[in-house]
């Protein structure tokens, strides 16, 4: 066990865990950050994506103490309330069925729009391939992220 | 509400229900105005959590903004069929929910016909208000909810005429999008208790139990409380996620054989077998087939396969139990809450009374969790810790673990006469765990002068569990791709084919009542053909798909077009029968999740086993469908007047059809099974997706 220094959402933490935990654990078991979701464990999938300065990154293979020195955003970090312009084109297109993935959806989306403002569609769907949505929402998430696109 | 109204203070949602009078089990109106609606059912991405108060709030005339949506717990005293699967919810409280609003919206108004001492006849009702015309008098619900509440309403109260419905069928969001956009906690593994032990579980492979068990390396990991045995599972106990999936890596559990380990190789013998030697149970029995075979000009056969599946919604299976000395206490994902219970009843002893459920948000369901398997083991550590413990199941834990969807294969026969009439038609199905792999009174039967379903069921050691739109998600595929055959051997077009056989259907049914509406079956037959622009245009080739399950009645059109001599798959209409769409946005969600959802298991999803165990683990080698593999989908609804039926399973079943009747019609190759990309026919196709 080693005492782990992060910041999260402009937060400091410090966490007691095993150096090789991932930072998706050290969220949801030590931090009470239960956004961030674990499906798949092995960065297949994307529901564990947060932001490292800014960079859309899978937390469920990057050890927290590898972090020490960036800024960590989650999805309850990404806006105050709900009103980054991604949570709110999600919410117009009313995107969700179950909601798992929604989480790691916006924040990939919402650091590939930093990067990447005015996309095309096909840049859209290559950028959001990273993110498996098993209940099928990929219309709805397409045109969320073209619409918070348009927004900005 | 107009703009310039002052700025309400917004209630929280316990001082709302702390001041909330109580109508009934679903409803509860506060002084303010505030309404709460429970919603019953497991909500999994359905969105019954907007749907059912929906139906709520407009019999009762509520102004919908003033509506909050709270998930019930368990109550088998209040609510009836509190479950999820079957697309059954709609269809079965549909009345159920009117009444309830109507009731109420019923005891409003008398209660403010006796304040202003007026005939309730005199009054009428908008969006949360009363209003007495004669004397320009109005008053919201919330000033006269006490007394109302207070009142009796008759037991026939009568409902409201569709044509004046304001809410339903109208786009209504999601009530829980704030909370899923800002990573709230809503689902099973976001449940965390204040003391509480996680635990993991290692299992056997299919066919085998324990034969010893090392655990000293996985009891010296740090953040690891104990290992304990139960039934055939070892589990690790530990007061975090991340030691046990490490402490679970290092447990030396060995096996061996108790029953049948089987492989693919094994299945691919049984089903060779059993389609020929097995023991068939007769489904269904019409005229003489072997005299229809007998005389036939032509006939046609073809054997279809499809593979185990797993569900694997995103959220891993998980569950919390705490087990106490005079009491449980049951919180998590579960489609069947009441199973839960009586699970947990019967491993701890104590009585369903005192067992609570609290129903969390399920992250994807597809019939999955309508097993309480997991529930069984949360409950048995919780119960052998003597602590509140959750469960987790890793993405691994969860492919290997069991309750899949059914391999089968079935063999296809049709016979037809020199005009090209399909005279016989029989179906044999050899399921694994599969129960009835037939569906012996859909269309065809009904329509076919000779025909014979039978029905052969391997019991394996691999677990099956109903997986989303049970059977039919591959039995339609492999009927209507057949069906397209025996249209092309009898040299019709395969949707008047089709056609032709429903119309004999209505004229003429065939062994007694029908037990579909082959009305509504050509319905949206003929939809699909014109909106889709069936067979008009050479460029587009095309495959039709329809299909009757879950009450619901789905056409499907696939359009793909040669692109740079490629061809790709651009579009798939789906034409709907459901009766009245509830809320469109919620519906549309469902028919396009349903086709994304059959179309990724057509093309992608397999399990193959060795020695009694998946082969495929993770997301890394179980393919499921992404973005850039979507082709656009457009939705229909056909209005039957019909009241509501389901709409989460119907739509999945016609797509594998309707995409490999496509692919023939751009190809000339015919897929026999599923996945796709694992047949020799599909290798060099080079199909290309792309969004019309």
């Amino acid at each position: 066990m080693a005492l782990i220094n992060l910041k999260i959402n402009g937060k400091a933490h410090s966490v007691d865990v095993e150096e090789d935990t991932p930072l998706l654990w050290v969220l949801r078991d030590h931090l009470g950050l239960v956004g961030t979701k674990y499906s798949c464990g092995i960065a297949q999938c994307g529901a564990c994506t947060v932001h490292r300065n800014g960079e859309a990154m899978f937390s469920c293979i990057t050890p927290a103490a590898s972090l020490t020195e960036d800024e960590i955003t989650t999805i309850e970090g990404l806006s105050e309330n709900g009103d980054h312009p991604v949570q709110k084109a999600w919410a117009e297109v009313d995107v969700a069925q179950c909601g798992y993935c929604q989480a790691g959806q916006i924040m990939n989306a919402s650091a590939f729009l930093e990067k990447n403002p005015k996309p095309s569609m096909e840049e859209i769907d290559e950028a959001m391939n990273r993110n498996i949505c098993r209940c099928g929402t990929y219309h709805k998430i397409r045109e969320a992220v073209a619409m918070a696109a348009n927004s900005k | 509400m107009s703009c310039d109204s002052p700025k309400m203070e917004v209630l929280s949602t316990e001082e709302v229900l702390a001041n909330a009078k109580n109508f009934n089990a679903f409803l509860s109106i506060a002084p303010s105005g505030d309404i709460v609606i429970y919603s019953p059912n497991p909500e999994l991405g359905q969105n019954i959590k907007t749907s059912f108060p929906m139906v709520v709030a407009e019999e009762l005339d509520a102004d919908w903004s003033k509506v909050r949506v709270l998930q019930a717990n368990l109550d088998t005293d209040k609510f009836e069929r509190q479950l999820t699967g079957g697309s059954g919810a709609m269809p079965h409280s549909w009345e159920r929910l009117r009444k309830a609003g109507a009731t109420a919206k019923y005891l409003l108004v008398a209660a403010a016909a006796k304040k202003w001492e007026v005939s309730a006849d005199e009054l009428n009702t908008s969006e949360g208000i009363i209003y007495h015309k004669a004397s320009g008098k109005k008053i919201g619900y919330g000033e006269v909810a006490n007394d109302a509440a207070l009142l009796t309403a008759p037991d026939e109260i009568p409902l409201k005429d569709k044509k004046d419905f304001k809410i339903i069928g109208t786009p209504v969001k999601n009530v829980e999008n704030g909370a899923i956009f800002t990573g709230e906690p809503l689902f099973g593994l976001d449940f965390y208790r204040e003391g509480m032990l996680h635990a993991m579980i290692q299992r056997a492979p299919f066919g085998m139990k324990i034969k010893s068990i090392d655990d000293a390396a996985a009891k010296n990991v740090d953040g690891v409380k104990d290992v304990i045995t139960f039934e055939n599972s070892v589990a690790v106990v530990g007061t975090s996620t991340w030691p046990l999936m490490k402490a679970k890596k290092l447990l030396n559990v060995e096996y061996e054989p108790e029953g049948k380990v089987e492989s693919s190789a094994d299945h691919d013998e049984i089903f060779k077998d059993l389609l020929v030697n097995g023991k068939a149970e007769v489904k269904r029995e019409d005229g003489n087939v072997n005299a229809a075979f007998k005389n036939a000009a032509q006939v046609v056969s073809a054997e279809y396969q499809c593979p185990f599946l797993s569900h694997s919604p995103m959220e891993p299976m998980n569950f919390f139990a705490h087990v106490q000395a005079d009491k449980v206490e049951l919180v998590g994902p579960t489609q069947t809450p009441e199973r839960a219970r009586s699970t947990a009843a019967e491993i701890s002893g104590i009585a369903p009374e005192n067992i609570t459920v609290e129903i969390t948000r399920l992250g994807g369901g597809f019939g999955r969790r309508l097993s309480a398997d997991y529930v069984a083991e949360a409950v048995h550590v919780s119960k052998m810790m003597n602590a509140p413990v959750k469960l987790t199941w890793s993405r691994e834990d969860d492919l290997t673990g069991g309750a899949y969807r059914p391999a089968v294969r079935y063999r296809f026969e049709a016979a037809l006469d020199a005009d090209g009439n399909m005279t016989g038609y029989k179906l044999r199905g050899v399921g694994m765990n599969a129960g009835n792999s037939t569906r012996e009174h859909n269309f065809p039967a009904g329509a076919v002068d000779n025909l014979l379903i039978e029905n052969v069921n391997y019991e394996s050691s691999i677990t099956t569990n109903a997986w989303r739109a049970p059977i039919t998600n591959f039995l339609a595929y492999a009927e209507q791709s057949f069906l397209d055959e025996v249209a092309l051997a009898a040299k019709k077009d395969p949707v008047d084919f089709r056609l032709e056989l429903m119309e004999k259907a209505k004229a003429n049914p065939v062994g007694g009542e029908l037990q579909y509406n082959v009305d509504r079956m050509i319905g949206v037959t003929k939809v699909a053909a014109e909106k889709s622009n069936w067979g008009k245009n050479p460029n587009v080739k095309q495959g039709f798909s329809v299909y009757f399950s879950h009450r619901t009645y789905v056409a499907q059109v696939a359009d793909i077009e040669m692109e740079n001599g490629t061809p790709t798959l651009k579009k798939i209409h789906v034409i709907t029968d459901c009766g009245m769409v509830v809320n469109p946005t919620g519906a549309n969600h469902q028919v396009r999740g349903g086709v994304v959802d059959g179309m990724g298991h057509a093309m992608y999803g397999n399990l193959t086993f060795e020695g009694g165990l998946p082969t495929q683990t993770n997301f890394d080698k179980y393919r499921l469908i992404r973005m850039k593999e979507v082709p656009a989908v457009d939705t229909y609804y056909v209005d039957s007047g019909f009241d509501p039926t389901g709409l989460g399973e119907p739509c999945l079943p016609p797509t594998g059809g309707a995409i490999a009747n496509a692919i023939f019609s751009a190809t000339e190759r015919r897929l026999r099974s599923q996945p796709f990309i694992d047949q020799k026919e599909f290798q060099d196709l080079n199909l290309g997706i792309k969004r019309a």
